[in-house]
């Protein structure tokens, strides 16, 4: 067992892990954080998209170890503390940018990271940008109105 | 899916690497980024005993001139490679090409000796550093020892690192003046290239007066295209790289897969060839 030290949405753990523990795992069974979904656990789709330590990871590809001494924000700390939305998050409702919603998670955890950077891309620079989260009710399109959205930009519906 | 249990090390520096991976013998795998290895941890496809996070020792990251050479630590991401001013003014080859590896999740944390190291002849940044000429240098308890990158791809996902031997940094010779291209084909785009081709062009009164080119996944090493290369000299428009290109598959072994046949390989190889000749060339 290893010792870890890790910050995760604004909330510090200690805990004994396996050192084969992945961070996605830790995330949903150790801390309860459930709203990071597994999705292909293959590293191919981005459903479990989290941000560490500033940049967006894929947790199923990533030990819990090697978030030692980071920080880790999921989709679950994204909200204020009174449950308000982030724009983001608002302009996924608003746009209608998901169906089944299992790739909701990765999706805004990836265009999160997108606009820290890119804080008013094109709809091709989003479509790059996604290019590693799958969603499966091809709902690519209005993902895409969502995160334009997001930056300010006018997008037709 | 869950990795198979195994010893965890985590040294501070790159002395200290060493010392885990030659006591381990060759039960001990290096971690790097892990964009490679966790996901065969994850299919059970390796079984190491010791396995040796190099993510936390600072002096394998981060990139500095030396002379004529770009020196590029092997921990360096390939996020940051693709930031990185010196490695898009020295190196551009390496900058685009990294630009298409995966997506930018796994950009944040694969690294270049990571995805060197391992080795994987559909991995697109094999091909760039040899066809860059590239040197890869290593540091095992005897010391230090460079590599040139023809020698280092042994076989499939097989380097020349001995199990005791840390890939520390990578050694390109600039190529500025340089015209550059890689030009891949995936079926989506965070797929492995089914063929990719990274071209270096070097121009001389709008000819081509030297040109290299790389080859992704034509065989279980990347390639380099040497018939084309050789063919290239002195080519002075679209319809002499066009015919170069068409030596691009020669002396190569494809695979087999679920994606191509060994002759549709060599088929896109003639044809990405041309594409990224033509491209680097300023040709297209």
């Amino acid at each position: 067992m290893t010792r870890v030290s890790v910050k995760v949405d604004g909330t510090n753990y200690e805990d004994e892990v396996e050192p084969r523990l992945l961070l996605i795992h830790y995330l949903r069974d150790r801390l309860g954080l459930t709203g990071t979904p597994v999705g292909c656990d293959t590293s191919n789709c981005g459903a479990c998209t989290v941000d560490l330590d500033g940049e967006s990871v894929k947790s199923c590809s990533v030990l819990a170890v090697q978030a030692d001494g980071g920080e880790v924000t999921t989709v679950q700390g994204l909200a204020g503390e009174d449950g308000e939305w982030t724009g983001l998050q608002r302009a996924f409702h608003e746009r209608h940018a998901l169906q089944c919603g299992y790739c909701t998670p990765g999706m805004i955890m990836a265009a999160r990271d997108l606009l820290r950077d890119n804080p008013t891309p094109t709809s091709d620079e989003v479509r790059h940008a996604l290019e590693g989260n799958l969603c499966r009710c091809t709902g690519y399109q209005n993902i895409v109105r969502a995160v334009l959205a997001a930056s300010g930009q006018e997008v037709g519906t | 899916m869950i990795p198979p249990a195994f010893e965890y090390a985590r040294p501070a520096d790159v002395d200290e690497a060493v010392r885990a991976l030659a006591d381990a013998g060759e039960e001990a795998k290096v971690l790097a980024g892990g964009q490679s290895l966790l996901p065969l941890l994850r299919l059970r496809l390796a079984f190491p005993e010791l396995v040796v996070d190099v993510g936390r020792i600072a002096e394998l990251r981060g990139v500095r001139e030396d002379g004529d050479s770009l020196v590029i630590g092997a921990m360096t991401t390939h996020h940051d490679v693709i930031r990185d001013p010196l490695v898009r003014r020295h190196a551009g080859l390496l900058a685009a090409a990294t630009a298409t590896v995966a997506d930018p999740a796994v950009r944040h944390r694969g690294t270049l000796g990571g995805s060197l190291a391992h080795a994987d002849p559909a991995g697109d940044l094999p091909a760039v550093v040899l066809a860059m000429d590239g040197e890869l240098v290593a540091q095992g308890p005897a010391g230090r020892r460079t590599i040139p990158a023809r020698q280092f791809f042994v076989d499939y996902l097989q380097s020349a690192l001995e199990p005791d031997e840390l890939l520390v940094e990578v050694r390109l010779p600039k190529t500025d003046g340089w015209g550059f291209h890689y030009e891949k084909f995936h079926r989506v785009a965070q797929a492995w290239a089914i063929v990719g081709v990274a071209a270096l062009v070097r121009r001389d009164n709008g000819r081509v007066a030297e040109a290299r080119v790389g080859l992704t996944n034509m065989g279980t090493t990347p390639l380099r295209a040497t018939a084309t290369e050789e063919a290239l000299a002195g080519a002075g428009d679209a319809d002499a790289v066009a015919r170069a290109a068409e030596s691009a598959a020669v002396a190569t072994q494809p695979s087999r897969d679920t994606s191509a046949s060994p002759e549709y390989r060599a088929h896109l190889a003639r044809v990405l060839a041309k594409r990224a000749v033509l491209a680097a060339a300023g040709m297209g």
